[in-house]
């Protein structure tokens, strides 16, 4: 090992006449370049910490303010003051006008379509899905078909109060778990299958669907009506047309009637402002099938 | 060991390693008997277990005879670093596919009644298993290397060392069977409750004895650059993990416990550890282990004495103060947040003087970046380091940071350092290591190390390009407001746009994998002896593992 520097062949440089296991070391300053960049970030640093508030001083239970006194919770208000001012009158407007006066407004319609949709993002669309198309379980708002009815008045209700929901006037209706609790065997059940197969057109066991007519008048008429094309009042679907909330299939129809299905929305009231719940009604009801 | 050798040596360590075990074995058969709570019993039952374990091999130890060959490395315990490091880094990076799977794919393993499948539980498994068990076994191999070949000590402590490493290798186990099964105290990256990290500082501690131990024995006057990078990270680990840990067990045999801190204190204090785990355990620890590779493999003098030493000093006095940039426009007061900037800022060119000195220390051996693979993935990693350390800094402004916070930017930023940097450093390092300690004259194949290369090189360029794109895009996704003043996108809408990124960071992360099963192929073969037909055998002696007296 030689403690003495030597010169580096290639770079000229001289060693510092260290050596680890067979690593040298120039002794190469300091790149000029790497200083200078490094000054600069200093003096930038610096800069800031006089602008903006900066170093603690403990003793006097304080710290330096800076010469531009910044501060993220006045901008924070001034940022919602300057938001109030430009979108308070237009809330407003929204919130003293009827809902069915709303569409003769074509610039309140506007502004209530933007705040629907945006409120229906952050709140609706987890389960609704991004611009209404449903999903298992989930009710599609995007056609025409309505458990509780497509009329503003009707969406307005369901989104204030909820469906099965804690609201003191949360709609509220709950169909029998016929085959859990042994209300009807299980070929019953295999009758009303075909029958509510056969109902919305599609073929079915014809000896089973005239036992299921029976049993369907005895049972299911009642909410779903003679005729099964649903009742608004209790919530109770359409089972004569091609949409299934819970799939409509054979296995699945026999898994409802077997079970039941409790669906759940929250009581939006409460939550959401009153002129956010009117966008969202007035947004709902745009989607494609609003009565 | 042979017998004929002169050993060293009085048994000292045995005996108190001895009383160590013993002491911890009553404690664990205590909790084992005592405790009501099933998860805390799991883990008493695997200390017990691992006690026992230690003391009968300390007896097989001390039957074969007492005192070690002090004219010899210890190279016994870096070997079974370097099997630890390429084991647990599989299993991180699988984890790693695994969980970016199921966030492209969210049904992907979810199944309602098995809990520790979720993506929730695995997380912190990939991000333990790669940075502390992969990073530090990592860390610990080549510390433990390092310090022995520059200071011509063999290890200090006897069979303490070997303390330090089943010790730490009993805490990943611990905290990643903790993950799963939901013991967490809900820190990022520091989640392990109160009796792990309990034992994970006496492992630490025994680590930083038996480092300070060697330095203390060595026989150059000089202490290399590569030893005060270690050291630094050893120490200023030690005490980000106290301090961020500290806390209250709700019962001693309970393994549920509650933060010293609450509230933004707590919040700072986290995050102090946090970064400071970037910067002390990914950085500092991981310049140590290049400034040892880089010069070695190039066969070159390290560029700059001096940058070694002001960027080292700056390094560490910096680093400590950049932690706040993680909780711009959060409660932290205004003030702190400006430090936590600023600091970053000038953070910059330290870090960057690393980059500077292993690079520049290529000069008069470029022509090996063609030529020698392993050296094109150390001097790649140094370029990844260079490039995070600048992003870094910019991405800690406040401004630039209101669009890239809680984003997937961040995560790509992380990737670039974690993947780029600490991962292909480390492979340089397993790749020069492997046929140094196995006593081999080369790999077992240069094509297999290209292969791995450019295989993994395109899966961090996937994975760091996409997370760009889709964090940028998210930011922006976040801010855009309509004519009104209401927010254009929705949640789930974001969501929705991220799904293909998602999907080619996760090819990304599989690509990855893939690579580093190569190596792992590819060193098992070096290890064995083998090597691949028609690659040209050296005509060079093995390294030796005898210390040198005198030159």
């Amino acid at each position: 090992m030689s403690d003495r520097p030597e010169i580096d062949d290639h770079s000229g440089v001289e060693t510092t006449g260290h050596e680890w296991d067979g690593i040298k070391e120039l002794n190469t300053p300091l790149p000029r370049w790497w200083l200078i960049i490094w000054g600069a970030c200093i003096v930038i640093a610096a800069i800031y910490m006089v602008l903006m508030p900066s170093w603690p001083l403990p003793w006097a239970n304080t710290y330096l303010k800076g010469t531009r006194h910044y501060s993220e919770r006045a901008t924070f208000a001034k940022d919602m003051a300057k938001l109030a001012a430009s979108r308070g009158p237009s809330e407003a407007k929204l919130a003293a006008t009827a809902l069915d006066q709303i569409e003769a407004d074509p610039e309140l319609l506007n502004f209530a379509m933007a705040a629907g949709r945006s409120a229906f993002g952050d709140n609706c669309a987890t389960c609704h899905g991004s611009g209404g198309v449903g999903g298992l379980g989930y009710p599609a708002l995007v056609d025409d078909d309505w458990l509780w009815g497509g009329t503003l008045d009707d969406i307005k209700f369901t989104i204030t109060n909820g469906i099965r929901s804690t609201g003191d006037d949360t709609r509220f209706s709950q169909m029998p778990a016929f085959g859990k609790d042994g209300l009807l065997s299980a070929s019953e059940i295999k009758d009303l299958v075909e029958y509510v197969t056969h109902l919305s057109n599609r073929e079915a066991d014809a000896a089973a669907v005239a036992r299921g007519a029976t049993l369907f008048a005895d049972n299911c008429a009642a909410c779903h009506g003679e005729d099964g094309k649903g009742m608004h009042e209790l919530g109770a679907p359409n089972l004569t047309d091609a949409i299934w909330l819970y799939g409509g299939d054979r296995a699945a129809i026999t898994n409802t009637i077997t079970n039941a299905h409790q669906g759940v929305m929250p009581t939006w009231g409460g939550k959401l402002k009153p002129w956010t719940i009117d966008a969202l009604t007035i947004y709902v009801h745009s989607l494609g099938g609003g009565e | 060991m042979s017998s004929s050798v002169a050993r060293k040596g009085m048994g000292l360590d045995v005996l108190t390693l001895g009383v160590l075990l013993s002491v911890l074995a009553l404690v664990s058969l205590f909790l084992t008997a005592n405790t009501h709570d099933p998860l805390m019993k799991v883990h008493a039952v695997i200390l017990l277990g691992a006690f026992v374990l230690g003391i009968a091999a300390l007896f097989m130890r001390a039957a074969g005879g007492l005192g070690f060959d002090q004219s010899r490395y210890e190279e016994g315990i870096i070997k079974a670093g370097v099997v630890a490091t390429v084991f647990w880094g599989l299993v991180g990076f699988l984890v790693g596919v695994i969980i970016a799977s199921q966030l492209a794919f969210p049904n992907l393993m979810y199944f309602e009644d098995i809990g520790w499948l979720n993506f929730g539980r695995l997380r912190p498994v990939h991000t333990s298993a790669v940075i502390f068990a992969f990073g530090g076994n990592a860390l610990m191999a080549t510390s433990f290397y390092i310090v022995q070949r520059t200071n011509r000590a063999r290890l200090a402590g006897g069979v303490w060392p070997w303390f330090v490493f089943w010790g730490y290798q009993l805490f990943i186990v611990l905290a990643a069977t903790g993950y799963v099964s939901g013991i967490t105290q809900s820190k990022e990256y520091a989640e392990p409750e109160w009796y792990i990290d309990l034992w994970l500082t006496i492992v630490w501690v025994a680590y930083l004895l038996v480092f300070l131990g060697t330095l203390w024995k060595r026989k150059i006057k000089h202490i290399y650059v590569a030893n005060w990078f270690y050291l630094a990270f050893i120490i200023t680990v030690a005490m980000l993990h106290i301090i961020n840990n500290l806390s209250m067990p709700i019962g001693l045999t309970e393994h549920k416990s509650y933060s010293l801190f609450s509230g933004v204190q707590d919040a700072m204090t986290q995050w102090w550890y946090g970064h400071n785990a970037v910067g002390f355990f990914l950085t500092a620890g991981f310049l140590g282990m290049m400034y040892y590779f880089v010069p070695k493999r190039a066969e070159r003098p390290v560029y700059s004495y001096r940058l070694s030493i002001v960027h080292f000093w700056a390094l560490i006095f910096i680093y400590i103060w950049a932690g706040p940039h993680h909780l711009h426009y959060t409660a932290l007061p205004m003030w702190t947040q400006t430090l936590g900037m600023t600091f970053s800022i000038i953070l910059w060119m330290p870090s960057w003087g690393g980059m500077i000195n292993g690079l520049m220390t290529l000069s008069g051996a470029w022509d090996k970046l063609r030529t020698d693979p392993v050296m094109r993935m150390l001097v790649v990693s140094v370029a990844f380091y260079g490039m995070s350390t600048f992003e870094g800094p910019v991405m800690s402004i406040r401004a630039v940071n209101s669009l890239s916070h809680y984003t997937d930017w961040t995560i790509g930023h992380v990737h670039s350092g974690a993947l780029g940097w600490v991962a292909y450093v480390s492979f340089g390092a397993l790749y020069c290591m492997v046929p140094w300690l196995w006593k081999r004259k080369r790999l077992y194949s240069n094509d297999l190390v290209e292969w791995h290369f450019w295989i993994s090189t395109i899966g961090i360029v996937f994975y760091i390009t996409a997370m760009w794109v889709s964090g940028i895009m998210q930011g922006l996704m976040w801010r855009a407001y309509n004519t009104f003043g209401f927010l254009e996108y929705s949640f789930v809408e974001t969501v929705e746009a991220m799904h293909p990124y998602y999907i080619i960071r996760m090819v990304g992360g599989l690509l990855f994998l893939i690579g580093a099963l190569i190596m792992a192929y590819n060193l098992w073969r070096t290890a064995r002896g083998d090597v691949r037909k028609g690659e040209v055998v050296p005509d060079a002696e093995p390294l030796s593992i005898a210390i040198p007296t005198a030159n």
